[in-house]
């Protein structure tokens, strides 16, 4: 064995820590220059679509309002019948449990015939839910095969690190059947071009309004306000300054946060009866939006109604604290939890300087000495643990709900479904507790048993982790008994659970 | 430019939207359930190790004026419009306070002297962002960002030998609150073990002999699994029944030289839009609170007697509904605490109103407690923990907020 060379070393960081994990031969390609195989990834175009016919917010906000009407009724009527049960089953009997069926959760069990009212009820709502989920699960496998096998793993890597930065989730029902949607409408395209765009285009989508409640919001002194009562909603402008832009430790204010909760009324969804071509789309309602001047970090903005918010958005993207913001998450999920100070000010002027072109953000990143530091201190998140183990195999998953949304929501990040709004943790301490360890475990087995490649498994790790694999995981894996126990020790790894 | 609309007729999707579906899902089915709760009796001298304590963390701003709406504050009723609770609605505690319909397991055990609510609890900071609230109230910190580990994790270190105690993070992640140097066994549904990996655990030790984390990771993380494995043999939890999620960390913490601390998280409490009131989204959430509750008190069994649950929120919500049916983030909440080690008695800490006058910066409930000085109180007299290392290691610099009296 001949000691690796720089280019070794670099091309095993590449692949990895700004990839998403080797594919066999994978290495090879990024060793002759790693840093120009990553550039070569950054395309002004956006990220990729995910393969397949997948509908659009529009297909999907109608089956949502289908389904709804649909589990209204069901719903009633349940109600009634739960009321009936109550009434006539003996005291003190237990219920059935509350939890309604998540999405992408396999509930299309049917019910026996001579089941109870309550029972049929239960899986009418379910029968009325599916579509809905099979069109979560779809959106899930398609981005995962995407993840799997792209030949760009930066790029997705790249636009990973944007949804999350912008999540919507499926946790929140009503938002659900956009979030697909969302990534490959508001986040893909955008995630090399100017920051502001990208703000912009997931800042009135319409999985983001119905995520973070501004669809219902309503200038209280607005034509449509005044009519019906209705008022504001200050969820999305908060977390638009919190989580998207400036940071909770830029200095805004309450009154901040209200005055462009403000500026962003009028926002909203069409449905149908403004037109066949706006149903599911971003649509501007003047008479909803709340007149007069408003002041947002001591700047003001004169009332021109859609273009209002939108100057407070451009104004926040250009912040310096957005800059700071945005480069400290970027050298987190990429680097280390605790990342150079030196490389987040790279960043940060990057970002500046080029005026939120990501593009130049990104080759800032691959530029920066310290995103090469040999020792890995990132742990995967589940999510691109179980895709790396995915392009170690030379594999892609086929069915969403027992290789992807089953196991990961086992290991804590059920795809698309950040529990909430700040998106999933990019901290090594949230997703390495003793239980989540014995979880990677269990399913490092149950996939190796089905995916260890013929190929002798030394050969494997060598192509999946090159100088990163270690003398002791290359001692292991040639001791294990069977193709399947080598290849769960190289899963299990500690280089391997590492990027 | 996105497209604007023309039409003359004021209607938005919220029309539709009115009907949305519940943060959580379609509907709930539940048909109560029935549970004897029965008072133990008082054990003079029980153990400090015996002593047990679960914690239920609520995330996303838990509302505490449905949670215990204030049945005689003259102001609740027209600051909450749609989304109060009233009077003939509410499960009357006393003649000030209720609480909400939904808790119907939590007010039989409030009836046996066994839960109490403090109404207007707070973290120490004013701050209107979860995730910066949620660090506040889980690090146990004065400030912000000073101090990096869980409030429980140092409680833990802070025990003295003959006292030791272990805690439990029950869900797929661990709470920063249970975070440290101090090991923590971590237990989730799900994912059970494929067939005999002996061989590869015992090569996985090796490997991870000199790995900062993962080897006493999986070390405890297996034992836990073996334990739970005998405990729930034959009934597997699904991942979202939230009382077979609580009974299994009642049972764990029910064992013979089991752990003593056990956390659990219930999340989906940020009810912006639409929050209903008897019924809908944050009724759904607090039938799942109450079947949480119910679960650790089915599993703990006789140790209930000797256990004090606490749940607790990072912030309340806006004393007034607001445009859209729901409330936005604010400042004071309730907390809640229960067990069969509580002592009974009334509410926890003063009322401070909801005349305008009262509201902090003109629009939530203000604080009249810290929510350290209920966690201090409890740790103190229920866990025996020393009161100066609670004022200056668990919680730094909180001299301050002193433990609150009978209690426990």
């Amino acid at each position: 064995m001949s000691l690796p060379s720089n280019n070794d070393v670099a091309a095993a960081i590449a692949v990895s820590r700004f990839g998403l994990g080797a594919r066999p031969g994978e290495l090879a390609a990024a060793v002759a220059d790693p840093k120009a195989w990553l550039k070569a990834q950054i395309d002004r175009k956006g990220a990729d679509q995910p393969p397949g016919l997948l509908p659009t917010s529009r297909d999907r906000f109608q089956a949502y309002l289908a389904a709804r009407v649909d589990a209204q009724s069901l719903k009633r009527e349940a109600a009634a019948v739960a009321e009936q049960e109550a009434m006539t089953a003996p005291s003190g009997a237990m219920g059935p449990m509350s939890a309604p069926p998540s999405p992408g959760q396999d509930m299309a069990a049917a019910v026996p015939v001579g089941q109870s009212p309550l029972d049929r009820l239960k899986a009418e709502r379910r029968a009325v839910q599916k579509p809905l989920r099979d069109g979560i699960a779809n959106e899930i496998l398609a981005r995962a095969q995407l993840a799997a096998t792209t030949p760009a793993p930066f790029r997705e890597r790249w636009a990973l690190f944007w949804f999350n930065h912008f999540t919507v989730s499926t946790a929140k029902a009503a938002a659900a059947a956009l979030v697909g949607p969302f990534e490959r409408e508001a986040i893909r395209p955008h995630v090399f071009g100017r920051f502001e765009n990208l703000l912009y285009a997931s800042s009135i989508h319409p999985a983001m309004l119905m995520y973070l409640d501004q669809e219902r919001s309503t200038g209280p002194d607005s034509v449509g306000g005044m009519r019906r009562n209705a008022g504001l909603n200050e969820n999305l402008a908060r977390e638009i300054m919190e989580l998207h832009t400036v940071g909770a430790d830029s200095g805004y204010t309450q009154m901040d946060v209200t005055e462009f909760a403000r500026a962003l009324t009028g926002y909203s969804i069409g449905v149908e009866k403004d037109g066949d071509a706006l149903v599911g789309r971003p649509l501007y309602r003047p008479q909803l939006h709340e007149p007069g001047v408003r002041t947002v970090m001591g700047r003001r903005y004169a009332d021109t109604g859609q273009d209002q918010a939108r100057a407070i958005l451009a104004d926040l993207a250009a912040s310096p604290h957005t800059a700071d913001h945005i480069a400290r998450k970027l050298a987190i999920h990429f680097v280390a939890d605790e990342p150079p100070a030196a490389l987040v000010g790279r960043l940060r002027n990057a970002y500046l300087d080029s005026h939120g072109d990501l593009a130049v953000v990104a080759t800032a990143l691959i530029d920066a000495p310290e995103a090469w530091s040999p020792s890995p201190t990132k742990f995967k998140r589940p999510y691109e643990f179980v895709i790396s183990s995915y392009r170690l195999a030379g594999a892609a998953p086929a069915d969403p709900d027992h290789e992807l949304i089953q196991p990961l929501t086992t290991m804590g990040e059920r795809p698309m479904a950040a529990p909430q709004p700040n998106g999933w943790s990019e901290q090594a301490g949230d997703w390495t507790a003793p239980d989540a360890i014995v979880k990677r475990l269990n399913w490092s087995a149950a996939f190796a048993a089905v995916h260890a490649p013929p190929d002798a498994p030394l050969q494997v790790a060598d192509a999946a982790l090159g100088a990163r694999l270690s003398a002791p995981t290359r001692l292991a894996v040639m001791r294990a008994e069977s193709r399947p126990e080598a290849m769960t020790l190289v899963l299990m790894s500690p280089e391997f659970q590492r990027r | 430019m996105i497209p604007s609309s023309q039409s003359p007729s004021v209607q938005s999707p919220s029309a539709n939207a009115r009907f949305a579906l519940s943060r959580r899902g379609l509907m709930s089915l539940t048909a109560g359930f029935g549970l004897t709760y029965f008072a133990a009796p008082a054990l003079a001298a029980t153990a400090a190790s015996k002593r047990k304590l679960a914690v239920i963390v609520c995330r996303g701003a838990m509302d505490g004026l449905s949670v215990s709406p204030p049945l005689s504050d003259s102001n609740y009723l027209a600051l909450r419009g749609p989304i109060a609770i009233r009077p003939d609605q509410a499960l009357r505690l006393d003649a000030d306070f209720g609480l909400h319909p939904k808790l119907v397991g939590l007010y039989a055990l409030a009836q046996a002297g066994q839960a109490r609510i403090a109404p207007a609890v707070a973290i120490p900071q004013r701050i209107r962002s979860h995730f910066e609230a949620q660090d506040l109230l889980e690090s146990g910190g004065e400030q912000l960002y000073g101090v990096t580990t869980g409030w429980l994790n140092r409680t833990l270190a802070s025990m003295t030998p003959d006292r030791r105690v272990r805690a439990i993070s029950i869900g797929a992640q661990e709470p920063l609150v249970l975070r440290g140097p101090a090991a923590v066994d971590s237990w989730s549904p799900g994912g059970r073990e494929p067939g005999d990996l002996a061989r590869v655990k015992a090569t996985l030790a090796d490997l991870y002999q000199s790995d900062p984390v993962l080897g006493a990771a999986l070390a405890s993380g297996l034992a836990t699994e073996a334990q739970a494995h005998m405990m729930t043999v034959g009934q597997p939890i699904p991942a979202r029944d939230e009382r077979g999620f609580a009974a299994t960390a009642g049972k764990f913490l029910a064992e013979e030289n089991g752990p003593s601390i056990a956390v659990l998280s219930l999340d989906g409490f940020d009810t912006h839009a639409g929050q209903g009131a008897v019924n809908g989204q944050l009724a759904t959430r607090l039938t799942a609170l109450d079947n949480a509750i119910a679960g650790l008190r089915e599993g703990l069994g006789p140790a209930w007697s000797q256990t004090v649950v606490i749940v607790v929120t990072e912030f309340g919500r806006t004393a007034h509904v607001n445009g859209t049916g729901g409330t936005d983030h604010g400042t004071a909440s309730t907390l809640i605490v229960a067990g069969g080690a509580l002592k009974p008695g009334g509410i926890v800490g003063d009322w401070p109103t909801l005349q305008s006058a009262k509201l902090f910066e003109n629009r939530d409930l203000a604080p009249t407690l810290d929510v350290r000085q209920v966690f201090k109180s409890v740790l103190a007299d229920h866990l025996g923990v020393d009161r100066h290392a609670l004022d200056t290691t668990i919680f730094p610099d909180s001299a301050s907020a002193p433990p609150i009296s009978s209690l426990v």
